[in-house]
C-alpha cells in the first residue's frame, strides 16, 4: 500500500475492506476520492483514501458492448480503449477540471459516484442507466457485488443504480460494468443564432418532438461580442445524419434560418460548462422540467446561465452569496452546488434538501451501510443552512 | 416450493380485518368471499397457487394509503399485485395476506408533448400508455410480450423489457417518477419531469424491487416520438453458432438495431405450424428491425445484409412491404402461444455475455437430451436475454420436478458464463432459491439491508426474491 500524506491509496479490495474496517473500529472516517477533480462535491476534513491504486480494464468485450473497468482507471484510459473499437461510454461523462481548475486525472469511479452525465443524456441516459454492474465495499468493510455484466438483469434488488451519484457515501465503488454503444460515424449540429432563451427552449422543444432523434440540445446565451447560439446535434451514419439535420432545419423553420456544422464542434466545452470556468463565483448544476428551462434562467437574475438537456439542465454561475435555491421560488427540480468556496458551501449546503420521508429513507440507508460514519462523514447529509 | 406457514392468529381474525378493510374502502371494493379470491390464487407461474385471506381493489393513492396504514396495524402482509402476469409467482399469495390490487387505478393524469412524459395511474396496461399517445405520433418504449395485459404497476415492480429494449432501454431506463406508498402508509414522490434524483437514487432501486419496498400508485413515464418508419430483416442460418457469430459481427459493425431476435429450430417449426409466416427451414433464424426514413433504413440494412451475407445465411429476406413486415414479426410474436398448443412448457429468462451464446445453446441441448425433454429456444440475441422454453407433459407425474430441476440447471450454467438468473421477469418465487447462485451472502444481505429500510416489518411481499433461509430472521422479529 503507498500512503502519500495521510492519503491511502490502497491497491487491492482486500486492502480497502481492512482500512475501512480499521477505520470502523477506531472511530475515524475517510474522504473518499478518485482523481479529485471534483473536489467541491467531496468530504473535508478527514483522511483521504483514494481509487487510484485500483486502475485497470478488467474487461472489454466490443463485440458484447461490455465493459468492465476498476474504479480507479483514468476516464481517458477508458476513452482512448473504447475510441480504438469505434465505441463510447452512453452518457458522455463531463470532465469538471474547467469548472474546478482543479489538475487531477479525472477517474471512472469518480464518473460513477457522482452520475457525471453529459449532453447525450437525453438521449442515452443518465451514467446509470449504462451501468450494468457494481462492486463496493460497504462501510463495515463487507465486499459486495450487484448486477453483473449483461445488459439485461433485474436479478434481486438494483443496488448498481443506487451506488451510482451516492458520492461514496454507502461504499466505495471498486469495479463497475457499463453497456456500451457504438460511437457516431458522424456528426453534425444544426445551430440558431441569436434566439432569445424562451425562443432557444421553443426551438429544442421542438427538435427533441420530431423523429430526427436529437442526441444533444444546448443554448448558450449572448457573449462578449458573440450572438447566442442554439444547437441541435445528430449523431449515426453520415447519410443519415446529412439527410437528418436537413430534415430538422426544415422542421424548425419558424425560428430562422439554421446553419449545420459539421463534426463534433464545441459539445466539449458546453459538456464541461467550460465558459463558466476561470472566473468567480458559485457554479450550480440545475435539473427542471425542460420547458422550465427559460423561466428558471429568468429568475436567476445575477446568474450567467446556459441551458443543456434541451432546457432541463441549468448551469449557473452566481456570485457565491446569492440564495439559489430560494430565487427557483418552488420550481420542482433540484439544484447541485458543484463549485463554491468552503463558506458557500456551508452556507447553502451542497446537496439539494428532500423531503422530510424521503431523507428518512436516505438517512435510513446511509446508517445500514455505513453505520459508523467510515465513509464521506459529513457530506450529502441533510443540511441546515446557515444563515449569512 | 416452499412457502412460510400462515400466520394462525390472522387467519383466526380474518372477519375482523375484513370488516376494518370494508370500513376504509367502498363496499365492492374489498373481496373476501372464498370461491371470488381464488381468482386471485395465482399469476401467470400457474403451477403454484394460494387463495389470499382478502383481496382490495382500492381506486387512489389515499385509498392505497389507507388500507396499508391498515394491514401494517394489524401486522397483515400484503401482496401488490397489478395485472397478475408474472411468469415468476412475484403476486403469489400467502393464506394470511391481503392482495393489492391496482385493477381501479387507470387514470391518465398528465400528457406533456413538450417535455415527453406522461404521468399516469399503475394499474393502466402497458400498450394503453402508447394507446394513450399514438395519435400524436408518440410511444412508449418498453414493449413486454404480455403488453396487451400487463401493467405498469407489474412493469416497474419486475423493472420488464421488450423486444425493442436494445435501443430504447427497460422500464428503469423510461421511468422518471413515482408515487409510491410505503408499508405503514407514509406517501413518498420521486422524481418527476425532470432528470435524475437530487439525492440517492431510489427510483432506481424501486424500479425491479418486485413489490418488496411499497405500493406504486402512479408513475411519470418518458414518451418518444414515433420513427419515420422501421423494417425488418430476417436471416436464416445453418447453425446456432453462425447465427451467434453474425450477431456479435452486427452490434460491432457500429448500427445498433432496435431489436434482434433468434429462434432456434425447434421454435421455428413451432411457430410456423401455428402462424404460418413463411419461415424458412433453417438450424437458427434472426429477425433484425432497424429504424428511421425509407432511406436511413436503406443505408442501416445495407450494412447488416454485408455483414449476414459475409456467414452465409441460407436466407436473407428483406421486408418490402407492411405487409411483409408484420408476417416476419408474426411468427416471432405467436412463440409463446405456438409453444403452449403443442406442450406445457416453462419459460425460462437468464441472460448471458452475447459471445457466449453458441456455447450456453450446445449446452443447454446437452443437458436437454440427458433429461429426456424438449427445449425451444427464442430469445432478445442483442442483449443476450435467453427465454429457452422447457417443454413437458404436466399430466406426466413427475415431468413437471424434472422439467423445474432442468431449469434450475439452465439458469445456473446462465450465471457460470458470466450471466444472471433472470434478464426481464423477475426473481418472485420462481427463482428465489437460485439467487445463491448469482450471489453470496454478502451481496444478499446488502440487499436485505434496503428492504429493512422501506418495511422494517418485513410485510410486503412475503417469501419473495430472497431465498428463505436469507431472510428467515428478519421475518421472525
Amino acid at each position: 500500500m503507498a500512503a502519500t500524506m495521510t492519503e491511502f491509496q490502497p491497491e487491492t479490495e482486500a486492502e480497502l475492506a481492512g482500512l475501512i474496517r480499521e477505520a470502523g473500529a477506531q472511530g475515524g472516517g475517510f474522504a473518499i476520492r478518485g482523481g479529485g477533480t471534483r473536489a467541491g462535491l467531496a468530504a473535508e476534513g478527514a483522511a483521504r483514501l483514494s481509487t487510484v491504486g485500483l486502475s485497470g480494464i478488467s474487461l472489454y468485450e466490443p463485440g458484447a458492448l461490455t465493459l468492465v473497468v476498476r474504479a480507479g482507471t483514468p476516464l481517458a484510459e477508458v476513452e482512448a480503449a473504447l475510441a480504438s473499437e469505434g465505441q463510447v461510454l452512453p452518457f458522455e461523462p463531463w470532465d469538471a477540471r474547467a469548472l474546478t481548475g482543479r489538475t487531477g486525472t479525472p477517474t471512472i469511479g469518480g464518473v460513477v459516484a457522482t452520475n457525471a452525465s453529459g449532453p447525450r443524456r437525453i438521449q442515452a441516459g443518465a451514467c446509470r442507466d449504462s451501468m450494468i454492474g457494481i462492486r463496493f465495499v460497504d462501510g463495515t468493510g463487507a465486499v459486495v457485488k450487484n448486477g453483473g455484466r449483461v445488459m439485461k438483469n433485474v436479478t434481486g434488488l438494483d443496488l448498481v443504480k443506487l451506488l451510482a451519484g451516492s458520492h461514496g457515501t454507502l461504499g466505495v465503488i471498486t469495479e463497475v460494468a457499463f453497456k456500451l454503444l457504438p460511437g457516431p460515424a458522424a456528426t453534425a449540429s444544426v445551430v440558431f443564432d441569436g434566439l432569445s432563451a424562451e425562443e432557444a427552449v421553443g426551438a429544442m422543444t421542438a427538435a427533441l418532438g420530431t423523429p430526427f432523434q436529437v442526441s444533444a440540445a444546448a443554448h448558450l446565451p449572448a457573449g462578449a461580442g458573440e450572438a447566442s447560439a442554439t444547437l441541435l446535434r445528430l449523431e449515426g451514419l453520415a447519410g443519415s445524419v446529412a439527410y437528418r439535420s436537413g430534415e430538422l432545419a426544415r422542421a424548425l423553420r419558424r425560428f430562422g434560418m439554421a446553419r449545420v456544422v459539421e463534426g463534433p464542434g464545441d459539445w466539449p466545452a458546453i459538456r464541461d460548462a467550460a465558459r463558466l470556468g476561470g472566473s468567480d463565483g458559485a457554479v450550480w448544476r440545475i435539473s427542471a422540467k425542460p420547458t422550465d428551462g427559460a423561466r428558471v434562467a429568468a429568475r436567476l437574475g445575477p446568474a450567467e446561465v446556459m441551458l443543456d438537456w434541451g432546457g432541463g439542465l441549468i448551469w449557473a454561475l452566481a456570485p457565491e452569496d446569492f440564495d439559489l435555491r430560494a430565487a427557483l421560488g418552488g420550481v420542482p427540480g433540484h439544484a447541485t452546488l458543484v463549485r463554491a468556496g468552503a463558506e458557500a458551501r456551508a452556507r447553502w449546503g451542497v446537496f439539494h434538501p428532500e423531503p422530510p420521508p424521503v431523507a428518512a429513507i436516505a438517512a435510513g440507508l446511509r446508517a445500514r451501510f455505513d453505520p459508523k460514519g467510515v465513509l464521506n462523514p459529513g457530506l450529502m447529509a441533510p443540511h441546515d443552512p446557515v444563515p449569512a | 416450493m416452499q412457502m412460510p406457514d400462515p400466520d394462525p392468529a390472522i387467519l383466526a381474525r380474518k372477519e375482523a380485518i375484513v370488516a376494518k378493510l370494508k370500513s376504509i374502502l367502498p363496499e365492492d371494493a374489498v373481496i373476501s368471499d372464498p370461491a371470488e379470491v381464488k381468482v386471485y390464487e395465482c399469476d401467470a407461474l400457474t403451477a403454484y397457487r394460494c387463495p389470499p385471506l382478502a383481496v382490495v381493489l382500492p381506486a387512489s393513492t389515499e385509498e392505497v394509503a389507507a388500507v396499508l396504514r391498515l394491514c401494517h396495524g394489524e401486522h397483515v402482509p400484503v401482496v401488490p399485485r397489478g395485472s397478475g402476469t408474472s411468469l415468476a409467482g412475484g403476486a403469489l399469495p400467502t393464506a394470511d395476506c391481503v392482495v393489492l390490487g391496482v385493477a381501479r387505478l387507470t387514470a391518465v393524469l398528465e400528457t406533456d408533448y413538450e417535455n415527453r412524459f406522461i404521468r399516469l395511474q399503475t394499474g393502466r396496461t402497458n400498450l394503453s400508455v402508447t394507446g394513450a399517445v399514438e395519435d400524436e405520433d408518440f410511444f412508449y418504449a418498453p414493449d413486454p410480450s404480455s403488453q396487451l395485459a400487463c401493467a405498469i404497476a407489474g412493469n416497474i415492480g419486475m423493472n420488464s423489457g421488450g423486444a425493442h429494449c436494445l435501443k430504447y432501454g427497460v422500464t428503469t431506463n423510461n421511468l422518471l417518477g413515482v408515487t409510491m406508498v410505503l408499508m405503514d402508509g407514509t406517501v413518498v414522490e420521486l422524481g418527476g419531469a425532470h432528470l435524475d434524483a437530487a439525492g440517492y437514487d431510489l427510483l432506481g432501486v424501486i424500479c425491479g424491487s418486485e413489490g418488496q419496498l411499497g405500493v406504486v400508485t402512479e408513475a411519470v413515464l418518458r414518451i418518444l416520438r414515433k420513427p419515420e418508419g422501421a423494417r425488418p430483416v430476417l436471416m436464416g442460418f445453418g447453425s446456432n453458432e453462425v447465427a451467434g457469430a453474425c450477431v456479435r459481427d452486427i452490434i460491432k459493425a457500429g448500427v445498433l438495431p432496435v431489436a434482434i431476435e433468434f429462434m432456434d429450430r425447434p421454435c421455428i417449426r413451432a411457430c410456423e405450424d401455428f402462424a404460418h409466416a413463411g419461415y424458412p427451414d433453417v438450424e437458427a433464424l434472426l429477425i433484425v428491425e432497424v429504424e428511421g426514413s425509407e432511406a436511413e433504413i436503406a443505408e442501416q440494412l445495407a450494412k447488416i445484409t454485408e455483414i449476414a451475407r459475409s456467414h452465409d445465411p441460407l436466407e436473407l429476406r428483406e421486408s418490402r412491404s407492411a405487409a411483409e413486415s408484420a408476417l416476419i414479426w408474426k411468427g416471432r410474436k405467436a412463440a409463446f402461444g405456438a409453444m403452449g398448443q403443442i406442450n406445457d412448457y416453462i419459460c425460462l429468462d437468464g441472460t448471458i455475455p452475447v459471445s457466449a451464446l453458441p456455447e450456453v445453446l450446445r449446452r443447454i441441448g446437452e443437458m436437454t437430451a440427458g433429461y429426456g425433454l424438449g427445449v425451444a429456444n427464442v430469445f432478445h440475441a442483442g442483449d443476450g436475454n435467453m427465454h429457452p422454453l422447457i417443454l413437458y407433459n404436466a399430466n406426466a407425474p413427475g415431468e413437471l420436478e424434472k422439467a423445474e430441476a432442468l431449469g434450475a440447471d439452465i439458469l445456473t450454467l446462465c450465471v457460470e458464463v458470466g450471466g444472471c438468473l433472470t434478464g426481464e421477469h423477475g426473481v418472485g418465487v420462481e427463482k428465489r432459491d437460485l439467487m445463491a447462485v448469482q450471489y453470496a451472502p454478502e451481496d444478499i444481505e446488502a440487499q436485505l439491508r434496503v428492504k429493512d429500510v422501506f418495511d422494517p416489518d418485513w410485510l410486503l411481499n412475503p417469501a419473495k426474491v430472497f431465498p428463505l433461509e436469507s431472510s428467515k430472521a428478519r421475518r421472525a422479529a
